[in-house]
């Protein structure tokens, strides 16, 4: 099934960005694919990032997009859904972008299962900015900023997430699109929050400075981090220390959605209307629509400045 | 119909934000900002609408500019501290051009500095605070009545100009309880952002044909899919990031120049008792309440003393200022502050007159008795105004 | 200057001697022609705290609200009456709660001292140590005249929750029948 991307993308940007051999690319057209197959309207898609090579995306999708601010994309789209709780909203963005100065908005955005996709491209360094650590650097690899190999411990941000609340959280590789495309078909269906963590290689700024410069040396590299849900199955807590597990790693179906969430509250709202009773209280009601005049108003706001009232500009 | 409630600047800035059509609010809790939020989250669910608290400041104004850029009028309302967190992203709004409200009810800093208590130390914040050269829209209501009108003349610009706008009030005016007028929507003004008149295919987000392009709702009302793109990145017409220098210095021009060029829409302030004025005190937010009876004072004695009012704090009111000082023998800028806003009328006045300050970062508001001894002499330093048993309340000195 | 009269309600965080103040300022605003303004100021400590909450009513807007002239002072304890009392005008009048506010001998000679048991009324009289506040309101009428009986009155009705709308009434008609006794008699303390 061939699918026609041009529908989708912004095609006077072309050529992309990315660096030959960067993983965004395959990335996106999973991504691509996944929308495709669903049959979603771009009218009906929206999509924010925030800084970074991955962030680039939001340039090519002709969805409604925002390019925002580094780390924050996840609030921005926050925003979003719960102004417009019928639209699709998705959020791609790299590791530093979202696990790292963005962290705090990821692990919100897990705990409220608000339905949001987001695509993480964890390429394990900051691309961007020329190959600084990031959170997601595995200890003892170079970058510019570790000449000596990284001394900090990494993180999983699946179990992060999955420890947050987040109602669907996966593990994908750019080394398998096939399987990366299902995980976020999966991913954009689910009604709530799912994440979706993609190793992807960065052999630029990540490989060439730890000899794995050869986009499929490095492909083959990640690769040896990362185990089969499956796989992971049959092996033990040792087997799996330092390894990353691929799949779907959670699916709630039962913890609600926030726009759902916060339609219940706007029924219960509606249906007392209590405090607004209570502060409508000095209304004056239709018999008494002369009661506040020019002199009673003048009182209360004495000024020789102008008002937004349309009736009396200057009091 | 409009009511008539007894509500303190805080409430009066929630009442007022849903007059003028607020439909999206994010915040983070911080006192003493804290009542805008509460009531808020009792009224916006009844109502409809979405009402988030998120996990800091920044989560926040980022929510808020999402919910404008996608077409709805959002505000976000914080204090110092989260002032300061929200800079970026008020830079954000700044460069994306989305209306957006954002309410800093100023209590006195530096850092957590005190919390409970009223300053105005957050004017040069405003103007300055996120980085890069951004216009900015400021404005500071005196009492709880003239929130109401400003928090809707503040929605009103911010749509009207595609523009953040800064709402400065204070710890003090967040605990006083006035009698005040709210209006129905239909009693005021409402600016919604101007629409685009060509179809999504030929829209240009920053159309050059434009001083303040039209921001197009992703949705319209008809079923119309706006998309585009907007970026943080100095962009050209569409939106798209762009190097080219003669496009990064026309951005950066308009986007000042929309603002410059309307100041007299966008400037409001009050001349109080200035005919004959030969000393003027420029005083603003519930500062300028103390300066109005420190002058009356002053004038039973036969002193010609009046009061230039700001409420639109930035841009300045640059001309007006100007006009005064080619008349009056000197200025008493009163504010709660070390003289910032005395600063940019020093700058203003280029030396016509004498510039003296009544700049007090106490913590407690400015006593008409400050001003008034002010006026006296104004060279001499006004001590802070607390009689002994005021003070003993304060307890501790630590 | 024509009517101009401020009043100062003081206890701990959590008494709620402060909304004694909200309805007396909502009755101005609401009920009456006056000009009303009201400024709560609480301790950093939430419970247990002194707060205290100054009404400023006036026939003329009132532009600098600052309370430095008390006339009517409600203080229902003792951590409240030290804390506040500095602002008082001479010859003010103080209710206190004279199970919980000592009053000193030399106060007394300055300011027009009542002392009511109003938790203990309100407790075991009235029914509800909630009515506390109803209660003093009542006294500060009846006491004072500040404002029309029945636009405070009104007032009460609107504010407290219905099911202790009997109860309230019943504290507000005792405490003016107290407080026009106070002003028939004068200061209990001399
Ligand atoms: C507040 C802020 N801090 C730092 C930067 C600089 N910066 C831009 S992109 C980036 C890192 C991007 O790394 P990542 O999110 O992993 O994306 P990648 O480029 O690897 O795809 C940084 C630090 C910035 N733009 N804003
Ligand atoms: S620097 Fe790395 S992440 Fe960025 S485009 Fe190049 S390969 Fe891709
Ligand atoms: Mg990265």
């Amino acid at each position: 099934m061939a699918v026609d991307y041009t529908k989708y993308l912004r095609m006077d940007k072309m050529p992309l960005y990315w660096c030959p051999g960067c993983g965004d690319g395959i990335v996106l057209k999973c991504y691509l694919e996944a929308i495709d197959e669903l049959g979603w309207s771009k009218d009906d898609c929206a999509m924010v990032s925030g800084i970074g090579c991955a962030a680039r995306v939001t340039g090519y999708v002709d969805f409604h997009t925002l390019h925002t601010i580094h780390g924050r994309a996840i609030a921005v789209a926050v925003g979003i859904k719960m102004s417009h709780p019928d639209k699709h909203v998705f959020v791609f963005g790299g590791d530093g972008d979202l696990v790292h100065i963005g962290g705090n908005h990821l692990l919100h955005a897990c705990r409220r299962n608000v339905d949001v996709t987001v695509v993480l491209i964890n390429n394990w360094i900051y691309g961007m900015t020329g190959g600084q650590h990031s959170c997601t650097t595995p200890p003892g690899a170079k970058a510019t900023t570790a000449p000596r190999g990284s001394f900090e411990p990494t993180i999983d941000v699946c179990k992060m997430a999955i420890g947050a609340g987040a109602g669907y959280v996966a593990r994908g590789f750019a080394g398998d699109p096939t399987r990366l495309k299902k995980l976020i078909k999966e991913g954009l269906e689910y009604k709530g929050f799912s994440l979706i963590d993609v190793f992807s290689p960065c052999p630029i700024n990540f490989g060439r400075r730890n000899k794995l410069g050869d986009p499929a040396k490095l492909l083959e590299h990640m690769k040896s981090f990362l185990v089969s849900s499956a796989k992971a199955k049959r092996m033990s807590e040792e087997e799996l220390k330092g390894k990353f597990i691929t799949g779907v790693l959670h699916k709630d179906t039962e913890k609600p959605e926030l726009t759902e969430a916060y339609k219940s509250i706007v029924e219960k709202a509606q249906a007392s209307d209590e405090y607004w009773a209570k502060y409508v209280k000095g209304t004056l009601s239709e018999s008494d629509k002369n009661k506040i005049t020019r002199e009673e108003l003048k009182k209360l706001y004495p000024y020789d400045v102008e008002t937004p009232l349309k009736q009396w500009k200057k009091l | 119909m409009g009511r008539i409630a007894f509500l303190n600047a805080n409430a009066a800035v929630a009442e007022a934000a849903l007059v003028a059509g607020l439909g999206f609010y994010a915040g983070y809790p911080i006192t003493p900002s804290s009542e805008v939020p509460e009531r808020l989250s009792k009224i916006m669910p009844e109502k409809g609408l979405p009402f988030m608290m998120m996990e800091d400041e920044i989560a926040s104004i980022n929510a808020c500019v999402g919910a404008s850029a996608s077409g709805v009028k959002a505000m976000t309302c914080t204090s110092g501290p989260g002032f300061s967190l929200k800079q970026e992203a008020l830079g954000m709004a700044c460069m994306f051009e989305v209306p957006l409200v954002v309410v800093d009810v100023m209590r006195g800093g530096p850092s957590t500095g005190l919390p409970t208590r009223p300053s105005q130390q957050d004017i040069m914040q405003a103007r300055w605070g996120t980085h890069g050269d951004h216009p900015i829209i400021a404005v500071a209501p005196c009492n709880a009545q003239e929130a109401v009108f400003e928090t809707i003349r503040a929605f009103n610009l911010a749509e009207k100009f595609r523009q953040p706008v800064v709402l400065l009030t204070d710890g003090s005016l967040s605990h006083l309880h006035t009698k005040i007028y709210i209006p129905d929507p239909d009693e005021v003004e409402i600016v919604d952002r101007a629409q685009p008149e060509v179809d999504p295919e030929n829209y240009y987000p920053y159309d050059y044909n434009y001083e303040v392009p039209p921001l197009a709702k992703w949705w319209t009302e008809d079923g119309k899919s706006y998309r585009y793109h907007l970026s943080s990145l100095i962009h050209d017409k569409t939106g798209f990031p762009t190097v080219y220098p003669k496009y990064a210095q026309w951005l950066l021009e308009r986007m000042h120049n929309k603002i410059l060029n309307h100041r007299d829409e966008i400037l409001k302030y009050e001349y109080y008792k200035m005919d004959d004025a030969e000393t003027c005190i420029v005083a603003f937010g519930s500062t300028a309440e103390a300066a109005r009876v420190a002058i009356d004072q002053a004038r039973e004695e036969g002193i010609k003393v009046g009061m230039f009012r700001p409420l639109t704090i930035w841009p300045s009111p640059e001309e007006q200022i100007r006009d005064i000082a080619s008349k009056v023998k000197q200025f008493i800028v009163a504010e709660m502050n070390l003289g910032q806003y005395k600063l940019e009328v020093e700058r203003i006045v280029g030396g016509r007159a004498p510039v003296y300050g009544v700049s007090q970062a106490a913590g407690v508001l400015i006593r008409p008795s400050q001003i008034y001894d002010k006026i006296k002499d104004p060279s001499k330093r006004v001590e802070i105004g607390l009689t002994e048993e005021e003070l003993k309340r304060f307890g501790g000195g630590e | 200057m024509g009517f101009h009269y401020e009043l100062r309600f003081a206890g701990v965080g959590g008494q709620g001697s402060l909304t004694a103040g909200t309805i007396l300022a909502h009755a101005a605003v609401f009920h009456t022609n006056y000009y009303a303004t009201q400024v709560p100021t609480y301790t950093s400590q939430v419970r247990g705290g002194a707060a205290k909450a100054d009404i400023i009513i006036s026939d003329t807007p009132i532009v600098f609200a600052e309370s430095t002239n008390v006339d009517f002072f409600l203080a229902t304890h003792q951590k409240a009456y030290d804390a506040y009392k500095g602002d008082l005008k001479k010859g003010a009048d103080v209710l206190v709660d004279s199970g919980l506010v000592k009053v000193p001998d030399e106060d007394a000679k300055i300011y027009k001292i009542y002392e009511y048991p109003l938790v203990k009324v309100a407790k075991y009289e009235i029914g509800n140590v909630v009515t506390m506040n109803v209660l003093a309101v009542g006294i500060c009428v009846g006491l004072t005249h500040v404002l029309d009986v029945e636009a405070v009155r009104e007032t009460v009705k609107e504010e407290v929750p219905e099911r202790f709308l009997d109860m309230n009434l019943k504290a507000f008609d005792m405490g003016l029948e107290v407080g026009e006794k106070f002003r028939r008699e004068g200061p209990t303390k001399k």
